[in-house]
């Protein structure tokens, strides 16, 4: 097949590349330019030219056409911009599932089919096998690499030209395979922050994008003031470190961020099993195979990239998806994507809209929820 | 998979008369500011090749200064003659030309942003030619210190018309500069008649090797050096003389000034061809700048295919074996929508729809052939990736 494999210039996609290549298939690397933000104002990769250039000698060294595609305006408008708009509106996106979505695996999938390549390779951790009614994505083989959570925005459609070379193998055992090939990202640290944000200081980002005004932490029960914050964006829900409250609860327990009214500025803090969500419910389901039914589905649900899945029941009603939890997660909050599992398979995903905590009277998320519907 | 080259403007094959040269003059010991007579023989390799570019062109020796290539030569003659003649009080707005390649632009912008300097750029018609009745109107106002203009574009082949530049601004005694990177070689350069202050010359685009250039300037204009050091190349341009470099950069001189004519003649007629051939399979294509005759270079061809992606085209030919160019490219690779075609008031889509075919030695009708053969259909798919 004639494959576009996505190169971010780490050590993921560029073993990735190399396995497609012994596969047999005809590769062409390709290098996302997604941000233009460097002090100079350059154009440059995701995330620095140092990166572009890496992925550039991996392409030498394993004797492949390399080029680089700017998707820099369609990152900024469908990423970026999605980003702030997201927070501003008082929900929590996860840039990176989103940049999966309408980036790699939709306009560069696009594009390349439409050059006439036939599918994207990518260094993530998931594996896409042959079911008895299509292609699914499953799980990865290591537990701590697994990325099917932030793929879980693809459709069967997409899947069906995607690679995932990675997945049925271990992180370390593909480091030592970058180092027997001499790739020069063998020893590449792996990237864990948003790629626009590369110093990792989200609060700080959305500060000085949207602007900060310190405003009051209240008891969630009596409203009392009890500490101030620098901004609404500085906080997340579920957060306990870093708030400085003064007045201690009166039952000495550890207290929590369980509501942001972004509006108002104020921050809630209370007990911990305030964050307790036993019903999630997503809008625009994306089915990574059959979608589900009215008929209520044995699934284990997944409500964060590292979070631990959870078992629960999916049902789909009035096109969207409601999920019950046998256990409780904590600290959900409104934007983040519910990925659904059966075993190690991906069964589809949605946008958290609403949540239903511990007392049912108390949808801390009202005001927020039920958007448009 | 034998290549098909259309890139010769980016950089051209090493002439085997000029790898030659090198080998030569490089395994020569000696510094040619040395005073011994190893020194003095390395010494007088590198006045051989002043003298025989010189020749070629048609000026004094003395005036020719070499250099590390056309943007070094580009940024000597702007900031060093700005320089010069704004001191004490002189004249500080510059006159260039929109279209100007990133060497002349940047070092302009430089002045502008960090040394005070005022600049005008020239207006250019919709073939990217200069308006000489708005110089000779800067002109007349009076107080400039320096006009800038290239002899050809890069990118879509224009030829300014120098002489008529050249003498509005002896007539106001302000100095005039071009950079003839892109035209030498291709078309004769009558240095003679033209009277410019100073013309930057690369070896590379005519088959010398890269790293090497010079600044013909007028012995008399007064230039303040950018680099200072050792004070080689008349306290002007310091660093030591590489006589392997500038005798192979001569000898590539001599072969393009002893064949400029009826190689013009050849690319003139590949030009036509290709040209025809392109509107011929695919109609909606679109030239940009001059019609292939005196106003264009001979080597140079630049199509709009609206709808595609000319980074999408490019990719698509080169894996069908030929190379090409969008025009411009950035330090990350990323393609830019040209300045210049935006300059000449093209639409952002239609500059970022662009290609570049550039011609030179060995480039054949077969290739142009060839190139018809895969070009109909890279468009279509171009066009569809630029849709999604």
């Amino acid at each position: 097949m004639r494959i576009i494999s996505a190169m971010s210039g780490g050590v993921d996609s560029s073993v990735a590349t190399a396995r497609m290549i012994d596969q047999g298939h005809e590769v062409v690397g390709v290098h996302l330019a997604l941000s233009r933000t460097d002090s100079n104002g350059k154009s440059r990769g995701c995330c620095t030219l140092d990166d572009a250039r890496d992925a550039r000698r991996v392409a030498d060294k394993l004797g492949i056409p390399f080029y680089v595609w700017d998707f820099s305006s369609q990152f900024a408008e469908s990423v970026m911009k999605n980003f702030l708009d997201e927070y501003s509106a008082g929900r929590t996106p996860n840039p990176c599932l989103r940049c999966n979505e309408k980036i790699k695996f939709s306009a560069v999938l696009d594009r390349a089919l439409a050059l006439g390549f036939d599918a994207v390779a990518t260094g993530h951790y998931a594996q896409i096998k042959n079911g008895p009614h299509g292609i699914e994505m499953h799980r990865a083989i290591d537990p701590l690499k697994d990325q099917s959570y932030v793929l879980g925005v693809l459709t069967q459609e997409q899947l069906e030209h995607s690679f995932f070379p990675l997945g049925g193998d271990h992180k370390p055992a593909i480091r030592a395979e970058a180092e027997a090939r001499g790739l020069i990202t063998a020893k590449k640290p792996d990237s864990h922050d948003i790629c626009f944000i590369p110093d990792g200081d989200t609060a700080g980002f959305l500060v000085n994008k949207l602007g900060g005004s310190p405003g009051a932490i209240r008891d969630v029960s009596s409203g009392e003031i009890i500490g101030e914050h620098s901004g609404t964006f500085t906080v997340t829900i579920g957060q306990r470190r870093g708030l400085n409250l003064k007045i201690p609860a009166e039952d000495g327990k550890p207290r929590y961020v369980v509501n942001v009214d972004r509006e108002s500025g104020d921050v809630f803090v209370g007990a911990p099993e305030l964050l307790d969500v036993f019903r999630i419910i997503g809008i625009d389901p994306i089915w990574a195979g059959p979608p589900l039914t009215a008929e209520p589905q044995e699934v284990m649900a997944q409500v964060r990239a590292h979070a631990e899945p959870v078992p629960g029941f999916a049902c789909v009603q009035d096109s969207r998806m409601h999920v019950s939890l046998v256990e409780p997660v904590r600290g959900l909050a409104p934007g983040q994507a519910v990925v659904i599992y059966s075993g190690t398979r991906v069964l589809g995903s949605a946008t958290i809209v609403a949540t239903d905590r511990v007392n049912p009277e108390n949808y801390i998320f009202s005001d927020h929820i039920f958007v448009g519907g | 998979m034998t290549r098909i080259y259309l890139d010769h403007a980016a950089t051209t094959h090493l002439r085997p008369e000029a790898a030659q040269a090198w080998i030569v003059a490089g395994q020569h010991v000696g510094n040619a500011s040395s005073l011994h007579t190893s020194g003095r023989s390395a010494r007088r390799i590198v006045e051989q090749a002043r003298e025989s570019i010189a020749e070629d062109l048609g000026v004094r020796p003395s005036a020719v200064i070499f250099t590390a290539g056309g943007t070094e030569s580009n940024n000597l003659a702007i900031k060093g003659i700005f320089w010069a003649r704004s001191a004490d009080g002189g004249p500080r707005h510059i006159v260039t030309s929109a279209i100007e390649h990133h060497a002349v632009l940047d070092p302009v912008l430089w002045l502008r942003d960090h040394q005070d300097a005022e600049i005008t750029f020239l207006d250019v018609d919709s073939t990217g030619k200069v308006s000489v009745d708005q110089l000779r109107s800067l002109l007349q106002a009076g107080d400039i210190a320096l006009v800038s203009i290239m002899w050809a574009n890069n990118e879509i082949g224009t030829i300014q018309p120098v002489q008529e530049i050249s003498a509005l601004c002896q007539e106001f005694g302000v100095p005039f500069h071009t950079d003839a990177v892109q035209a030498f070689g291709q078309i004769n350069l009558d240095l003679v008649g033209l009277k410019a202050t100073a013309v930057t010359l690369s070896s590379h685009k005519i088959g010398g090797p890269v790293g090497v250039g010079a600044l013909i300037i007028d012995p008399h204009e007064k230039v303040v050096p950018v680099t200072h050091g050792g004070g080689q190349e008349r306290e002007i341009r310091s660093g030591t003389l590489d006589p392997a470099s500038v005798s192979a950069f001569a000898a590539a001189s001599r072969l393009v000034t002893l064949s400029v004519d009826a190689h013009a003649q050849e690319m003139r007629d590949i030009q036509q061809y290709l040209v025809s051939s392109v509107e011929a399979c695919v109609p909606e294509a679109r030239l940009n700048g001059p019609a292939p005759g005196v106003a264009r270079l001979p080597n140079n061809i630049h199509f709009s295919f609206p709808g595609c992606e000319g980074d999408s085209l490019l990719m698509l030919l080169d894996a069908a074996g030929i190379d090409c160019s969008t025009g411009s490219a950035c330090t990350a690779g990323i393609p830019e929508p040209s300045h210049v075609l935006l300059a000449m008031g093209v639409d952002q889509k239609i500059a970022r729809a662009s290609l570049r075919f550039s011609l030179g030695r060995g480039s054949s009708k077969e290739d142009v052939d060839h190139l018809v053969t895969v070009l109909p259909n890279a468009v279509e798919r171009a066009v569809r990736a630029g849709s999604v």
